[in-house]
């Protein structure tokens, strides 16, 4: 049999209301056991990598800080080390922001990481650009929102320009003879560009792979322009299969205007899933967890985050407020701080409208609502159907795998791992074992050339 | 056991201390860049049951040369991030104190914090950091934000004047949750209680930092935080921001006015009730037959002369022990040795000079307690925002 071949990777459970915290067997996000498990689990069931998000600054609403999902979590990049030294083959990704950090910083970090787990590290980078987030770093926060895409572009290329900079043949270590490195300049670099005036020698030599797995998430075509030119996989949240088959048509349609072949850049869109014996069993389960999700006083949050006021006098069983939201400059302080999503409602009086006649239609109250169009991806069914649903998508060119996004910390991808990953294998759309040992061999990337341009 | 015995560290870097150490016969210089080798050194001190090891660390490239960069070929360049390294090896061991090195300067004193906080969940509470400041002009380049000024006076006081803030930044999003901030209400839905977070809302020249830290308060509390000293403007630093300093003296009455200058900023900071460690740094060449010392010593620096900024000690472990019972008479509680060839000198520390001192009951046969400050006699402290359980 030889179907297509999935990747997938595992999201440690986020800061948000996805990751539901009051079950019983809810654990801690913050111990290293519960990385160490869910990361174990992984590599059971041979996934590609686990993922880790970053966390920079809390989040507040409405002046406070927000409390009602999960708040607080490690350094990503630094239990990725530690989830190294307990793992033996599973990719290990971090986000790092390119405007809270200095590309010389990164460069090491990802560097060494590569080292440590002996080449299974993968970095994503994104760009952050608010002043709130800010007011926790030396830089402090601002950059135009135009130029982002600028510093991000300009910060990854630095960084690969430093990763460059040793090509893996330097260090000769020849105790007899007394040369250890062969190359007075390995190391060297020098670059000057707007966002960046530095020279010098990058301190860590060339780590396994080379380069770190380079993830990216950006949506707009600014963002789909620059994964297609410098990313080795993308994460998506479109849901639907013509959604995603429309995302990845039009993702892979770029890679050639940069020099690069399809199986350059792996999509994987971001999912959550809910597992029952019966369909019916595994519908009333996501519906369950749904429910856990948005809450009442979350469903107002959410609509406080489109609507830009304090709502929290509404009831939640009660229908959508008659007052409008406020629309502010898009640099302006709002009612929410610290989401990526805060400015993902770009006309929230469209957004609005749009609500109250799907609201009016369906007669569904706030939290009715919140829960719908709050809703992602998700596969609900038996392991068999969930199985097959996924292959369908990535036989039908609407993924090349998935980011499985649990709901509980750490056990949520225990029943995936032990009840749908034997299905795929079995089935032949997912490996049986790992076949190589670097993040890009799992991941179908061909090795990096070691003597890298200078 | 006396009333106080002794705290010993030891302080790893690449092949070991001497430059000529990679030559060594016993050296693994091609293996510098694995975990495995610094698994197996950690290993080794947590065998000896040291304190704690620190794992140096720069920003820039080695240079024989200590205020400008080199193109030498003939000794080790390159190193790992200490502090990721230090995660790595921390769920290897189950006893011993892990504290990288973390240059304060060009670096971002959030990031720094979250990290060390992160080594302390990793290691269940044996965490802790030194830190350093980087004063050439070319690690500046690498960041290329910031003029380095050439007086070097002035140069160094703006530098451990930054480094002070950074560790007040540090410490103080370390208490930025109390302890009991997660509180998984169910009842009222909230996870924190958020008014047992704090903003920290630090001001300084360099930086301001708004808080709180986003990652909950470290098991220990407050990890340990170290420095080296050797001028006043860094003793300073140790007396007002660490628990544990490391210092060059020449000796026993060099550092008995070393410590006086320690204790002294100590008690203008207001920390006279705080215990401060005072250990002294010295390289060490080890072996039984001190000749055979003396001798391997004098082969390494004909290999690559070398002075240290620390005091070399070639000898037996027997002999250690005399120096090290000497001079804690200044009043230094503990040493960190600088094994001059790894694994070797490490070894040699591990397996000779601590049942030597053991014998003489200066050393501790089991480990006493589970976290890196247990073992200091630190106690656990009390977050510096938390008010007794009153209105908060």
């Amino acid at each position: 049999m030889s179907r297509r071949q999935m990747h997938l990777a595992a999201h440690f459970p986020g800061v948000n209301n996805t990751t539901v915290w009051s079950e019983p067997e809810s654990g801690s996000q913050i111990e290293f056991s519960s990385f160490a498990h869910m990361a174990r689990t992984a590599e059971r069931a041979k996934f590609d990598f686990m993922f880790l998000a970053e966390g920079l600054r809390l989040r507040e609403q409405n002046g406070a800080i927000y409390d009602l999902d999960v708040v607080g979590r490690p350094d990503n990049a630094t239990i990725l080390a530690a989830v190294a030294a307990v793992t033996e083959k599973l990719g290990i990704a971090a986000t790092v922001s390119s405007t809270f950090n200095e590309p010389y910083e990164v460069a090491r970090r990802f560097a060494t990481l590569d080292h440590l787990s002996g080449g299974r590290a993968a970095w994503n980078v994104v760009t952050s650009w608010d002043t709130f987030t800010g007011e926790n770093f030396r830089r402090g926060g601002y950059l135009a929102q135009g130029d982002r895409y600028l510093r991000a572009k300009q910060f990854l290329d630095t960084v690969m320009t430093l990763l460059d900079s040793w090509h893996g043949d330097e260090i000769v270590a020849d105790k007899a003879g007394g040369e250890y490195l062969r190359n007075p300049d390995a190391g060297r670099f020098d670059v000057h560009v707007d966002q960046f005036d530095i020279r010098g020698r990058f301190s860590v030599p060339r780590g396994p792979q080379g380069r770190p797995v380079v993830l990216q998430a950006g949506d707009s075509d600014e963002g789909r322009e620059f994964a297609a030119s410098t990313a080795d996989a993308i994460f998506t949240r479109h849901g639907s299969l013509e959604a995603g088959q429309a995302f990845y048509a039009d993702v892979k349609r770029r890679l050639a205007a940069h020099g690069r072949t399809e199986d350059q850049l792996k999509i994987l869109p971001a999912t959550t899933f809910a597992l029952g014996d019966t369909q019916a069993e595994a519908e009333e389960r996501g519906h369950e967890i749904r429910r856990q999700q948005v809450s009442g006083q979350t469903a107002l949050r959410f609509l406080e985050q489109v609507w830009n006021r304090d709502l929290s006098n509404l009831d939640p069983d009660g229908p959508l407020p008659d007052v409008d939201p406020l629309v502010v400059d898009a640099d302006a302080p709002r009612v929410s701080q610290g989401r990526a999503a805060d400015r993902m409602y770009r006309d929230p009086l469209a957004t609005a409208r749009e609500w109250r006649e799907r609201a009016a239609v369906n007669n569904l109250s706030i939290r009715d609502l919140m829960t719908e169009v709050t809703s992602r991806q998700s596969f609900v069914g038996t392991p068999q159907a969930v199985a097959e649903e996924m292959e369908r998508f990535v036989e039908q060119r609407a993924s090349d795998g998935f980011i499985l996004v649990p709901h509980i910390t750490p056990t949520g991808l225990d029943e995936f791992a032990d009840k749908v990953v034997p299905i795929l294998q079995e089935r032949g759309s997912f490996r049986a074992d790992y076949t190589g040992t670097t993040l890009r061999d799992h991941l179908g990337l061909a090795p990096l050339d070691t003597h890298a341009k200078v | 056991m006396p009333d106080t015995p002794l705290h010993l560290g030891v302080l790893l870097d690449g092949a070991g201390r001497h430059p000529a150490a990679w030559r060594e016969p016993g050296a693994r210089p091609a293996e510098l860049l694995t975990a495995g080798y610094w698994a197996d050194l950690v290993a080794e001190a947590e065998h000896g049951l040291l304190d704690l090891v620190t794992i140096d660390d720069s920003l820039g490239l080695q240079s024989a040369d200590p205020f400008a960069p080199d193109d030498r070929t003939d000794q080790v360049r390159g190193r790992l991030d200490a502090s990721m390294l230090a995660a790595r090896i921390a769920p290897l061991t189950a006893h011993v104190g892990i504290l990288p090195t973390v240059v304060v300067t060009h670096t971002e004193p959030f990031h720094v914090s979250t990290t060390i906080a992160t080594l302390d969940y990793v290691s269940s509470g044996r965490g802790g950091v030194q830190v350093r400041v980087a004063a050439r002009p070319d690690d500046a380049a690498l960041f290329g934000r910031r003029t380095i000024p050439t007086d070097r006076d002035a140069l160094l006081r703006e530098l451990f004047g930054e480094a002070g803030d950074a560790v007040e930044v540090i410490r103080r999003l370390w208490d930025s949750w109390e302890d009991d901030a997660i509180i998984r209400d169910a009842a009222t839905g909230r996870f924190i209680d958020r008014e047992r977070l704090h903003y920290i809302d630090f001001e300084g020249p360099h930086f301001s930092v708004r808080g709180p830290s986003i990652t909950p308060r470290p098991p220990q509390g407050q990890p340990v935080v170290a420095a080296l000293a050797h001028r006043a403007e860094p003793f300073a630093l140790v007396g007002t921001s660490c628990d544990l300093g490391f210092v060059t003296p020449r000796d026993a009455a060099d550092a008995h006015a070393v410590i006086g200058s320690i204790r002294e900023a100590q008690a203008a900071a207001g920390r006279e009730g705080e215990t401060v460690h005072v250990w002294a740094d010295l390289t060490v060449v080890l072996d039984d037959d001190p000749s055979a010392a003396r001798d391997r010593l004098a082969r390494l620096d004909a290999t690559d002369p070398y002075t240290d900024d620390a005091g070399v000690f070639a000898g037996a472990p027997a002999e250690l022990a005399d120096l090290l019972d000497h001079l804690r008479t200044a009043g230094l509680s503990g040493f960190r040795l600088r094994p001059a060839v790894l694994p070797d000198d490490l070894r040699q520390i591990t397996r000779g000079l601590v049942p030597e001192l053991q014998r003489r009951g200066l050393f501790r046969t089991g480990y006493e307690a589970s976290t890196l400050r247990g073992l200091l006699g630190l106690p656990r402290p009390a977050d510096r925002y938390a008010t007794a359980g009153s209105a908060r």
